[in-house]
């Protein structure tokens, strides 16, 4: 499985579905788009917590518990801040300030 | 990938499926949320499993760390003001090119001590120079947006020289790196990435910023994509690719959107030329005006056309503007907001604000579907914007913007703008447009214009 060769094939496929997928995005979404991307390659997540598991010394177990806070806050912040954007295009909130909200409709 | 059971390579499958659906969904309007939902099912599976297989030691404080993680990730994300989005999404980029970085210096210890094949070595020099280029890079266009330091570019003498023999630098660390391996190179690899990425977002103008972390953002993704290489990881590596390539071609997109090259927003301000009307006011006379007598103009017109730009955005005035145009329209006058793509600081973040103020989503029309109306519209009515409407983007070759798509509200009858200050755009030049016979100027602070304007059209 570990062949280089099977790797770049996985890495070659993956380019273009990368492409394929996004390639009618209107501009409207581009944020949220690169907001969403950006959560997801917060999955070095995963990596950080293989590595900080094997830590042999106590400097490799504070970097790689770095590594972990590091990779959350982008996982975790970048899915929850996507989400919040995206709430705006669909959901209506009816509670308005009532400072700046006279009634205009008469 | 030979030490993981099936069931487990067959979970990170299903959560790289979850990946693919989440960028497809966000795509397309109606699916964009439900495809964010699945990517972040997708990212909690995987990394929930990890824990279930993997012969993990120090488990309680990796544990711990993930919930620092989470509780800053999400009240960073929950408090954000929306106008102040894109600098938190590049430091979220950021971080991850971090973490990214150490994970992969921490792999290169383990490589060390062993007989590591070249293709690994290459991979992990990759991911701790990339990974450090975006950590640091974000970091600076964060500082740019929130203002902490100039939004202008920054240029010294000699910067090309340095910035150069950075990259020679860091490609000899690189070789260095898999032809002997040692910890130290790493660091010092690390370092080098560090000052690239600082001289490689400095020279970038505040409005081509957006561009620059959605540039970092696919650099992120690649770096993800390398160090799945390096740790074995089928997911890491195709999360990873997914990113990167989608990232450059979003990037790409977004670049067009504003009639540039990559190329030129990263290296255009080395070649000045681009220095034009460095920031000077001029006391060129221009026509200005109380709420009152816009207000006139607008409630006697037929057509008016909303321009919203960041201004609007940052006195937060977009709920009083959408009223206004609810007044107007209750006149049964045809308004319609146009939005440039790059209004706000991010491609599609006007649409975001002006979602969150209720405005309804056919009022908003996207550039290419609205300039043509320019001509038949009585009174444009530009809120907070200015270089979107600056016909230098047309008229002058070697202005920043030059190239730019622009909205054609020159060519209306009237044009208001609501400002400030004479003060330049966010490209620091100097907007003709202000000084045309047909433009009126309302000075002050967007909403409390739009407030005295809304007061004004509702007494007429």
């Amino acid at each position: 499985m570990s062949e280089p060769v099977v790797w770049l094939t996985i890495f070659i496929l993956s380019v273009f579905v990368g492409i394929e997928v996004i390639s009618k995005v209107s501009s409207t979404l581009h944020t949220p788009l690169m907001s969403g991307a950006n959560a997801i390659h917060g999955i070095i997540l995963l990596g950080a917590i293989l590595v900080t598991g094997s830590a042999q010394t106590t400097l490799q177990l504070v970097i790689g518990l770095v590594a972990v806070v590091l990779a959350s806050v982008n996982m975790v912040g970048g899915f929850v801040v996507t989400d919040r954007m995206l709430q705006m295009f669909t959901r209506r909130k009816p509670v308005e300030k009532p400072t700046d909200k006279p009634e205009v409709r008469a | 990938m030979t030490g993981t059971p099936v069931w487990v390579q067959l979970t990170y499958l299903l959560a790289a499926v979850c990946f693919i659906l989440a960028l497809k969904g966000l795509s397309s309007p109606r699916h964009a949320r439900t495809g964010n939902l699945i990517g972040a099912f997708g990212a909690v599976i995987a990394c929930v499993v990890v824990f279930f297989y993997a012969d993990l030691d120090h488990v309680v404080p990796i544990l711990l760390a993930i919930a620092v993680g989470t509780a800053v990730g999400l009240v960073g994300a929950r408090r954000v003001q929306m106008t102040q989005m894109p600098q938190l999404v590049a430091l979220f980029n950021g971080v991850g090119g971090g973490a990214a970085a150490l994970v992969a210096l921490l792999e290169l210890g383990d490589l060390v001590g062993e007989s590591p094949e070249g293709f690994a070595l290459a991979a992990t020099a990759f991911t701790i120079l990339v990974g450090s280029v975006s950590f640091s890079g974000s970091l600076v266009t964060f500082a740019k947006l929130q203002e902490l330091m100039t939004s202008r570019p920054v240029v010294f003498v000699g910067l090309p020289i340095v910035f150069g023999a950075s990259i020679v630098a860091a490609v000899l660390l690189a070789v260095l790196t898999v032809t002997d391996p040692a910890v130290w190179i790493g660091i010092v690899l690390a370092v080098v990435g560090l000052l690239l990425g600082v001289l490689l977002v400095l020279p970038v103008g505040g409005a081509d910023v957006p561009i620059v972390i959605s540039l970092l953002n696919a650099f992120t993704g690649l770096t993800v994509a390398a160090g799945g290489y390096v740790l074995d990881n089928t997911l890491l590596l195709v999360a990873g690719t997914l990113v990167g390539a989608s990232g450059t071609f979003l990037t790409k997109l977004m670049a067009a959107a504003m009639g540039r090259s990559v190329a030129n927003i990263l290296f255009g301000a080395l070649k000045g030329g681009s220095t034009l009307g460095a920031g000077e006011a001029s006391d060129r006379p221009v026509r200005s005006a109380g709420p009152e007598d816009v207000a006139i103009l607008l409630g006697y017109a037929h057509r008016v056309i909303v321009v919203p730009g960041y201004g609007l955005a940052v006195a937060q005035a977009q709920h009083t503007l959408r009223e206004l145009v609810d007044v107007l329209g209750d006149r049964g006058i045809s308004v319609d907001y146009a939005i440039h793509p790059v209004a706000g600081r991010m491609p599609g973040h006007m649409n975001v604000l002006l979602a969150e103020a209720q405005v309804p989503y056919e009022q908003l029309k996207e550039m290419d579907d609205i300039n043509s109306e320019f001509k038949q519209t009585d009174v444009v009515l530009v809120v907070g914007a200015n270089d979107v409407v600056n016909p230098a983007a047309k008229t002058t070759p070697g202005a920043p913007i030059y190239g730019m798509p622009i909205l054609d509200a020159d060519e209306a009858q009237q044009i208001v703008f609501l400002k400030r200050s004479m003060r330049p755009g966010f490209a620091g030049i100097e907007n003709e447009l202000l000084f045309d016979p047909k433009t009126t100027l309302l000075f002050g602070d967007a909403k409390d214009t739009l407030g005295k304007l809304l007061s004004s059209v509702k007494a007429l």
